[in-house]
Parts: structure tokens; sequence; C-alpha cells
């Protein structure tokens, strides 16, 4: 048997199909979180039946692509949970209704159920499902409320073939709103107010602005201090360790190379030895990890609060001079975690230019916070001086690119129309595991990837390929871009892992000059093999050709004129 | 009165007249309960060309500024 759950964008389908199946998923306070179907198993009468977490849909009369695929799985499934925003019931009801004319049994969650108190809203349930003929389940499905009655209930749920067209089905949810729902009209509240002022451009832009501001601040802040007074400490434990491992094995030679790495003025330098037990474990989980793990903190407060549909209309007018709209801010903001979730992402957008420059963009300028921990490392005793260039250099490439991308290629960006949801207080249940989720997919593909790079430089090292590549890519790398030929190693790890590449560069002896060029360029050269991956089944191999020839001319392009300046 | 969404001012609440699109359109204004009859309330227009932000019932919504040309409106006279 298979359970469909069904609804309008942003009802909270995920956190009920979470709360059935016990299957972590992403939850978010934006439409269109979900973007592929998820599937999962419960246990109902001692028997193992499948859910399925069916991306939002307004209509079955489907208007998007996203839209067919919600459509089409109904064909598959045995039953529809069809999740209805509580606050929000007339047009909700517009799909109840057409699922109610597709003779598959239905049961309607009334989700949001605490919110109509404060909204002044009454809903009769009793009349709501004579009215329908199906059962109705009020819940609240972050805290779990209402979930236990859905399910004693999911029997009772009941398939009709009512024929409607469109207008005689709004003048049947009219009658039923009459009929079920009071409201009466609340003062606004806090929030509420905020939602105004938020959105308005003479409130809502230096909001941004601080909201950014505060971003960077804690991002940094948090990051500095975990290592501070965690993490380092934690890896100065560990030393004496590594050391008696260093002495065992005689202080050198391949194993102890590969392992320890090589002894700087005798003794072990985290960032600089290279082995595997040394500097790659310290790059991902002390220098790495506490930046990734504030950023997502930030991040997911930022998309529970409902902060980021706003934003998206904000810039929605620049982001349309780049050929995309309002909403492909979320692919940038996920992409600042980490590439590979941000390229998946660009499935919000409509079109396929949209989706070619969103991915694109992101790819080229906008780093990670594996590099970004690495570059705030290597450029922050240069103060605001030293990274303000290379963010500053990254934004201007980003936004001029994205505008020739637009006059370039063919194709519509569609204008924008889009639900903005309210203002939330999150929930830290779901927070914490979103957090959670986030740091455990960094671990297991940050850690293997960063030791497999530590591996390789030291293989490529032994054989002496390295000397070999960077004689040949001598010309470009110091006549274009003016670094030193070694630097060549770092761009090799590169395509494994930018951080460290980054870190790479620290024993190089680099003028600051230097280093902006070569965070730039590690940053726009290529994407790490991870993202590229991702970008080639969300692309295809033409599109990620053009792509990959676009990041190629631009940064040598960028690396040669900052070059020229620096 | 008759004005389009895009020309109402920011604040006032109005009654949606008439769509000036065709099927498409007019079923997509309906996902959001954008109809015809249906009382909205203007929060703002963003700069640069940007889009229309309304309230409808419980919920904010983002037009853009062709679709906001497109949607004729009736302001309502006091509040």
């Amino acid at each position: 048997m298979k359970i469909l759950l069904m609804g309008n964008p942003n009802v909270g389908k995920s956190a009920i199909f979470s709360r059935l199946t016990g299957v972590d998923v992403m939850i978010s306070n934006y439409p269109g979180t979900t973007i592929e179907l998820k599937k999962g198993k419960m246990k109902l009468d001692d028997q193992m039946v499948e859910v399925i977490d069916v991306p939002g849909t307004y209509s079955l009369e489907p208007t998007s692509k996203a839209e067919e695929v919600a459509v089409n799985m109904l064909k598959e499934g045995d039953l529809v949970i069809n999740v209805v925003d509580a606050t929000n019931m007339e047009r909700n009801l517009n799909l109840t209704l057409q699922l109610l004319e597709r003779n598959i049994p239905v049961i309607a969650v009334l989700n949001f159920w605490d919110e109509t108190r404060h909204l002044g809203i009454q809903i009769d349930i009793k009349k709501l499902e004579t009215h329908l003929d199906i059962p109705v389940v009020p819940a609240v499905a972050v805290t779990g409320e209402g979930i236990k009655e859905l399910v004693s209930r999911l029997h009772e749920s009941k398939a009709h073939t009512n024929i409607h067209d469109e207008d005689s089905r709004w003048s049947e949810i009219g009658k039923i709103i009459k009929g079920v729902q009071k409201v009466t009209l609340k003062k606004h509240t806090f929030l509420e107010n905020l939602e105004d002022l938020s959105i308005k451009p003479l409130t809502g832009i230096p909001i941004t602005l601080l909201i950014l501001a505060l971003v960077f601040w804690t991002v940094r802040f948090t990051g500095e201090n975990l290592i501070a007074y965690l993490f380092d400490p934690l890896f100065e434990f560990y030393l004496p360790m590594v050391t008696d491992l260093s002495n065992a094995l005689g202080k050198s030679g391949v194993v102890h190379d590969i392992l320890v790495g090589t002894l700087i003025e005798g003794k072990i330098d985290y960032i600089q030895s290279m082995g595997l037990l040394t500097t790659g474990l310290y790059v991902p989980l002390a220098m790495v990890l506490p930046y990734v793990f504030a950023f997502y903190l930030v991040l997911g407060i930022l998309e529970d609060s409902g902060y980021l549909p706003r934003l998206a209309t904000l810039i929605d007018a620049v982001l349309h001079k780049l050929g995309m709209h309002g909403l492909a801010i979320i692919p940038m903001l996920l992409g600042l975690g980490c590439n590979v979730p941000g390229a998946l992402s660009t499935r919000i957008l409509e079109t396929r230019k949209q989706r070619f420059i969103a991915a694109t963009l992101m790819a080229i300028a906008v780093p990670c916070m594996a590099q970004t921990a690495m570059v705030f490392i290597l450029l922050g005793p240069y103060g605001i001086k030293g990274f303000g260039i290379y963010f500053i250099t990254l934004f201007i490439v980003w936004l001029t690119l994205g505008f020739l991308l637009n006059k370039m290629l063919k194709g519509e960006t569609p204008e924008t129309f889009m639900e903005i949801p309210p203002y939330r207080v999150p929930y830290f249940g779901s927070l914490a595991k979103k957090l959670w989720m986030r740091m455990r997919s960094f671990l297991s593909e940050a850690v293997p990837f960063v030791l497999l790079g530590v591996l390789i430089i030291n293989i490529l090292y032994v054989f002496g390929i390295i000397e070999w590549i960077s004689e040949a890519a001598a010309p470009v790398i110091v006549g274009i871009l003016g670094l030193p030929k070694e630097a060549v190693a770092s761009l090799i790890v590169g395509f494994l892992r930018k951080d460290v590449a980054v870190g790479m560069l620290l024993p190089l002896g680099l003028d600051m000059g230097q280093l902006i060029v070569a965070s730039v360029v590690l940053t726009m050269y290529f994407p790490c093999v991870a993202t590229f991956v991702v970008l080639f089944k969300e692309l295809g191999a033409r599109d990620l050709i053009k792509a990959t020839a676009i990041m190629v001319v631009s940064t040598l392009l960028v690396g040669g004129v900052l070059n020229a300046l620096l | 009165m008759e004005i389009t969404l895009f020309d109402l001012e920011s604040g006032k609440k109005a009654t949606i007249k008439r769509l000036e699109g065709g099927e498409e359109f007019r079923k997509k204004l309906a996902s959001l309960n954008i109809r015809v009859g249906k009382t909205i309330r203007k929060i703002t227009t963003e700069p640069l060309h940007g889009p229309v932000v309304i309230e409808i019932g419980n919920t904010e919504a983002t037009i853009g500024m062709k679709m906001a040309k497109k949607i004729v409106v009736v302001p309502l006279e006091t509040e």
C-alpha cells in the first residue's frame, strides 16, 4: 500500500512525513523546500506501508513541472493524506475538492492548528467533516500534536467522485467556508508588523543589511571561538600521540610521510605537514567544521523564520537583471554552506535558462563554507582589507557574469509569482535536527575527501608528478597569475577539496596580493568534484561543458586583472 | 474607480474587478486565491521595476510588475 502526502506548498507535509516514518527530512519555512519525492515506511495494523512525501502543488491541473510530478504520483497512490493549512483554508480546499473528484480515499489534516487561535480563526471540525464527507484531523506537525489521531483514523478515509468545474468548485468552497469558519479580527502582533516592515524597501533594505552583517559576524565569532576554546585544545591533547607515532616510524620515510607528514623544523605542523593523521584530520575538524557549524546554525534560523522569501522579494528586480528571479537567492545561500545542496536547489527555478545561470554563478562565485573558513584563516591577518577584496571581487564577478549570461542566453525568465509565508518562531526540535543532518553529511562527505586529497598529493609528490605538472603549467601560473609554480599542487588538490587546497597556500610564503589572487582563482576555476557530479546530473553534459568553459575563461581573466592590480 | 494593482497606493485595500489575461494567468492567480471579487491589501511595490506585494487572506504574495498591471481593482473608499 502507498500513502501519499499531498497539499499546497509550505503546509508542513515534510514535517508530517518525518513524524509518520521517522525518516529525517529537511523542513524549512519557504515554499518548495522539498524538491524531490521522499519515500519512507510506517507500520499500520502490523503491516509496513509506504509513505511518499510529494512536493507541494496548488492544483491537479499542473502549471509547472514540479506540479506535474505531484499529479503523476496520484495514479500510483492508494490513499491520500491531504495536508491543509488551517490558516489559509479557502485556497487549500481547492486542492482538497479536486482530490475528491479522483476516486481515491482521502483524509485531511488541518495543520498549524495552534496558529488559528492567535489569528482569531475558529473552525468547526465536525461540520467540515460533514461538508467534505471525509475525516478531518487538526494537527501541529512540528510538535507531533494530532499525529496519533491521524494514524488511527487512516482507515476511515473515503473516496469520492464528485464532479465540479472550476466555478462550481469555488462556489462550493465559499459555501463550506461560510458554514464552518468564523474569523474575529485580532490586533496585529509584533511578528505581523515585522512582516510589513521587512518587505517595504525603505525599512526592508536596512533590515536586510543588518541581518547580513549579523550573520557574517555571528559566523566568524562562533567559528573563531569554537576553534580557540574547543578544537585547538583538543588537537593539543592529541599532539603527543601523533608525535609518539612519528618517533616510532623513525621521523621520515614514505609511510611516515603519508601518515604523519613532513616534519617542519623537526616538529609536526598540523597545517603544513600534510599527513593523513595530522593535516588530514586537522583541516576538516579543527579549521572547517567550526565555521560550517556556525553557518548552518544561522542558516537554519533564517530558513525557519520565513525571512528568505522576503529577501527574495526585495532583491527580485536585481536578480531579474541577471536572468533569474528572487528565489534564486536560495541556491546562492545554500551554496555558501556547500555547493552540492546549492546546485540541487536550483530546481526551485522554473526555466532551463534560470537554472543554468543560477548553477553556473553559484559554482563560480559562491565559495562554500569550507573554503571561506580557510580564507578567513589565510587572509585574516590582513584584516578586513584582505578578505574584503576577496569577497568584493567574487561579488563583482557574480554580477557581471550574470548580466552577460542573461544577455547572451536565449530563453525567458518568467515573472515572479510566489507565496510569502508568515514569520514563525523557529521550533527548536526541527532546528537542531536540521543542523545535525547537515553536520552529519559534512562529516561523511568532507572527511573522506580531505583524506583522499592528502593521500593523492603525497603519492603525486613521491612519483615526482607534481614537479612535472608545475613546469608545464608555469606559463599560466607564473606568467598570468603571478603565483609561484609550486601553487599548482594546491590547484590540483582543489579539484577534490577546496579547503585543503587553500591550506596548501600557507607554506608558500605568498604576499597579500598573491594570497588574494590564489584564493579567488581556487574559488572560481572549477567546482570540487562532488559539486561537479551534481552539476552533471542537474545540467547535463552539454551545459556543463559550457559552464566549465565559462569558469576557465573568467578565472584567467579575473586572476590576471587582480594580479596586475594588486 | 478602476485602477491596476500596480497603480494602487501602498497600504490601501481594494477589490479585484477584472483579470486581463488568459486562462493560464487566471489559474495561476487562483492558486493563491487571487480571484475576481476578492479583497486584497497592497503592502508595497519594490524598487527598480520590482514586484508588487499584497496581502490576501492570511497569505502574502509577490506578484511581478507586468502581472500586477493586468490586475484591475477598485479601491475601497474608507478604512
